[in-house]
């Protein structure tokens, strides 16, 4: 198993529960196990009836609908059927491997009835994971970094990597590679975004750096999705190059207005609800000047959304939050003019599509538009944040690697981030990366397992 | 980035905070994180409330995202720990006597190597050698040794004093930490925290396995033993207050028979108070020293320890009660049990009296509806 995530540790349960011997090399150290896994939250998954950790019931056909609108179309519709009939078994199976879920939430992003949550969030999972795996005798490798693998014609043969300095190979009858995205490899993000890049936020882990992608597409791997395509939402401009995690989010974006560095507004910001909304937000500040952009608000809705790690900026006057933000304050005084101008007065009402919107600007805000009017005024500085991208390698229903020609490999499989573009071509329904990591890991086991026994 | 850490004990524990209210995983792991997600910013005292909700039982350290090496180093128990024991300062009564906080193992040592051979003394000197060191039986026998007169005069006045320091305290506590909106009635408050209290839910890291001390591993054992020493506590009280009733009520002097209530009482609690301080402290050798600081241990050791000698020597008299030994047996438990009253508002039981204030608040501000949710 290459890479010791959700994806990696559900492949490994399931082949040395049949019987394989299993080896985890996992790059990070022990303390920082487990990749993007340690920043997740819940899994989103199918099922016909209210359980301890679902409310209601969530129909395969429903989320299969949810998946086709948000990634209109760009997804492998036998792979992600087959993804949606088994996450309705990963909540039991979890369970049984020592996850524990949190009671059904009712928050108001209204995810009890699709997602369950991980009690004590994605890394109190991989802990479970890990002990489970490692009583059944799986051995993990921590410091290890895949750096070849040796493969022809589509069948491996073994691997070469890190430790600590000294490089070794180790042989085995199959691979599971389970490894994520190319995140957090600055070259790699440069030759597809150019300098924009560089002010890109990675949210999770630092060792996603693509390595086993990059190798098997040089062996022949045939890969789906296009390499701009990746879950990125708008994070604090404030946050650390990796690893922020979930408190560098800002869900402040439908309070308020989103301007650029001229101060010019870009998007609506209320074009639908915060959850279906907040995966776009990333790649739309991608394509800013500077990939910067800065929420304003007043002080009527500071207190709407969920706090977040940093403080926002203040000031009494929007000239002089303009000047403290950089902005030209005269474009930013237009800016705020012209859209209170525009807002039209309707019931207020967060928590539904309501029906303040403005009347006549370009782009609209079509909800929850309230005049930017009400000393204090705040800011917050916003840049992409990924969490992972999208390229990666084609499989088949068993989770085979295809290579050339569509030929499944006898004995390369993949799990994870780095087949989930087979199922999200774009876009991101919440909860969906750890479905795939758990479906597909769990297949890749099984299948890895008995691709071993002849 | 934020990832220096202030100086004082309240700056890191707000600097925490503030990290975790903007995550939320740990919402179902303890009372803590409900509590935390009532509010945007935590003042100095809404940190002493929240920090006295904490147990350290470290199921939130184990899952954290954010948890050293990670440069935001979150580490809410370590965080929570420092600042509570800077809140058993802060609260005492009177004031000047927080200081005793600051080397509690040493104070409470000395406090019962004190209470134990003014005791000696006394009964050497009061006490005639001929009555101390010969075989007694019967009602009245313990009061050949030492007096009624004296044992209720020095038992009295010092668990009285401390009962008033402790509920100045918890007075003060309950004040400051702040005007809050009540969610629900408070008799439906008092019934909660006494549930909480009484099975310890929040020791059981969420799902009920627990929390292993030592590692991310899952075990009921600290909240076992910690049962064990909380009921053993409250049953040799209940036999205190039992025996007391006999004798001023019912007019029956002590010593009382095997199968009497005072004494049945007291041997159940007293196996509770040696299994339960026993069980803790050797689970305190093996904790992670990271996520449960160890600069705290010395005031938990000493009164683990005083609790388990108590009901040692308490057995020992009960063992020895018609012999010769008796006398000097008394005396060496009344000593103990000095020791414990006299420290009673300057040790860790404090713990007991802050916690549950805390429950209190905890079951009058938790709203029916829970709050909105992270995602990544």
């Amino acid at each position: 198993m290459i890479g010791g995530g959700n994806a990696g540790l559900c492949a490994a349960i399931e082949a040395r529960e049949r019987g394989a011997a299993v080896v985890i090399l996992e790059h990070a150290d022990r303390s920082m196990r487990g990749g993007n896994t340690r920043h997740t939250r819940n899994l989103r998954a199918m099922h016909a009836d209210p359980a301890h950790t679902l409310e209601g019931s969530y129909t395969g056909e429903e989320y299969w609908q949810d998946l086709l609108s948000v990634t209109e179309g760009h997804t492998d519709e036998a792979l992600a059927r087959l993804m949606i009939r088994h996450s309705g078994e990963l909540p039991g199976w979890l369970y049984e491997k020592g996850v524990r879920f949190q009671p059904a939430l009712t928050g108001t992003l209204n995810l009890a009835r699709t997602n369950a949550f991980f009690l004590g969030g994605g890394k109190a999972l991989l802990n479970a994971q890990y002990r489970t795996a490692e009583a059944l005798g799986v051995r993990v490798c921590y410091d290890s970094e895949v750096k070849r693998l040796n493969i022809s014609r589509g069948r491996f043969s073994s691997a070469v990597f890190l430790n600590q300095g000294n490089k070794y190979e180790i042989t085995a009858r199959s691979v599971v590679v389970a490894c994520g995205g190319f995140q957090a490899n600055e070259s790699w993000m440069r030759e597809v975004w150019g300098e924009a890049a560089d002010n890109f936020i990675v949210r999770g882990t630092s060792y996603n750096r693509g390595a086993v992608l990059k190798d098997l597409i040089g062996k022949g791997a045939e890969t789906t999705g296009d390499p701009t395509q990746c879950h990125a939402i708008a994070v604090d401009a404030r946050a650390p190059k990796y690893d922020g995690g979930i408190v560098t989010r800002l869900d402040c974006v439908v309070f308020g207005i989103v301007v650029n560095r001229f101060g010019q507004r870009f998007y609506d910001e209320g074009e639908d609800s915060w959850p279906k909304r907040y995966a776009i937000w990333g790649r739309l500040i991608a394509r800013q000047p500077d990939q910067i952009a800065y929420a304003i608000m007043d002080s009527k809705v500071l207190d709407r959304f969920m706090p977040s790690l940093f403080p926002p900026m203040t000031a009494d006057t929007i000239e002089q939050l303009a000047s403290d933000l950089g902005i030209e304050s005269g474009a930013l005084t237009r800016t705020v003019d012209q859209f209170n101008a525009s807002v039209s007065t309707g019931s207020y009402n967060p928590e539904i599509l309501d029906d303040c919107s403005t009347q006549d600007l370009e782009p609209p805000k079509s909800h929850w538009a309230l005049p930017v009017d009400t000393p204090p005024f705040y800011a917050y500085p916003l840049r992409p944040g990924i969490t992972f991208t999208y390229l990666g390698v084609k499989v088949d229903e068993q989770a085979r690697v295809l290579f050339q020609g569509g030929k499944s490999s006898p004995n390369v499989f993949a799990a994870g981030e780095i087949m989930a573009g087979n199922i999200l071509g774009k876009g991101y329904c919440a909860g969906t990366g750890m479905t795939i990591g758990a479906v597909f890991g769990r297949l890749a086991g099984q299948h890895a397992a008995s691709a071993g026994e002849r | 980035m934020e990832s220096l850490q202030p100086e004082s004990a309240v700056g890191e524990a707000q600097r925490v905070m503030n990290i975790c209210n903007a995550c939320r995983y740990c919402e179902g792991v303890c009372a803590v994180f409900p509590a935390m997600s009532l509010h945007r910013a935590f003042s100095d005292h809404q940190m002493h409330y929240l920090a006295n909700l904490c147990h350290n039982c470290t199921a939130c350290y184990h899952s954290c995202q954010y948890a050293p090496p990670h440069p935001f180093a979150v580490n809410v128990p370590a965080a929570l720990t420092e600042l509570r024991t800077e809140t058993y300062e802060a609260y005492a009564w009177p004031g000047f006597l927080g200081r005793l906080f600051r080397r509690n193992g040493l104070f409470v040592s000395l406090a019962t190597a004190l209470a134990l051979s003014m005791v000696l003394a006394l009964a050497s000197v009061l006490v005639d050698p001929g009555v101390m060191f010969a075989e007694h039986s019967g009602p009245g026998s313990f009061y050949a040794v030492i007096s009624h007169g004296v044992m209720v005069a020095v038992a009295g006045s010092t668990f009285g004093f401390s009962l008033l320091a402790l509920s100045m305290g918890v007075r003060r506590f309950w004040r400051e930490t702040g005007a809050f909106a009540l969610a629900r009635p408070m008799f439906s408050a008092f019934r909660g925290a006494l549930k909480d209290m009484a099975t310890l839910q929040y020791l059981g890291g969420g799902h009920k396995e627990g929390c292993s001390p030592r590692d991310e591993g899952r075990s009921n054992q600290r909240r076992y033993f910690h049962q064990a020493a909380m009921w053993g506590f409250l049953l040799c009280f209940a036999s205190t207050c039992v025996a007391a009733f006999y004798d001023y009520a019912l007019g029956r002097v002590a010593p009382y028979p095997f199968f009497s209530l005072p004494v049945l009482l007291g041997s159940i609690g007293g196996i509770g108070l040696l299994a339960g301080p026993a069980g803790l402290f050797w689970l305190k050798l093996r904790s992670d020293k990271i996520a449960m600081p160890l600069r705290h241990y010395g005031m938990d050791y000493a009164f683990l320890a005083l609790l388990f000698v108590i009901s040692l020597t308490g057995f020992l008299l009960l063992m020895l009660r018609e012999t010769a030994a008796m006398g000097l047996t008394l005396a060496v438990h009344l000593g103990f049990v000095l020791a414990l009253f006299l420290t009673l508002p300057y040790s860790k039981f404090v713990h007991a009296v802050y916690r549950f204030a805390a429950l209190l608040r905890f079951n009058a501000e938790k709203p029916e509806k829970s709050r909105p949710a992270t995602v990544a």
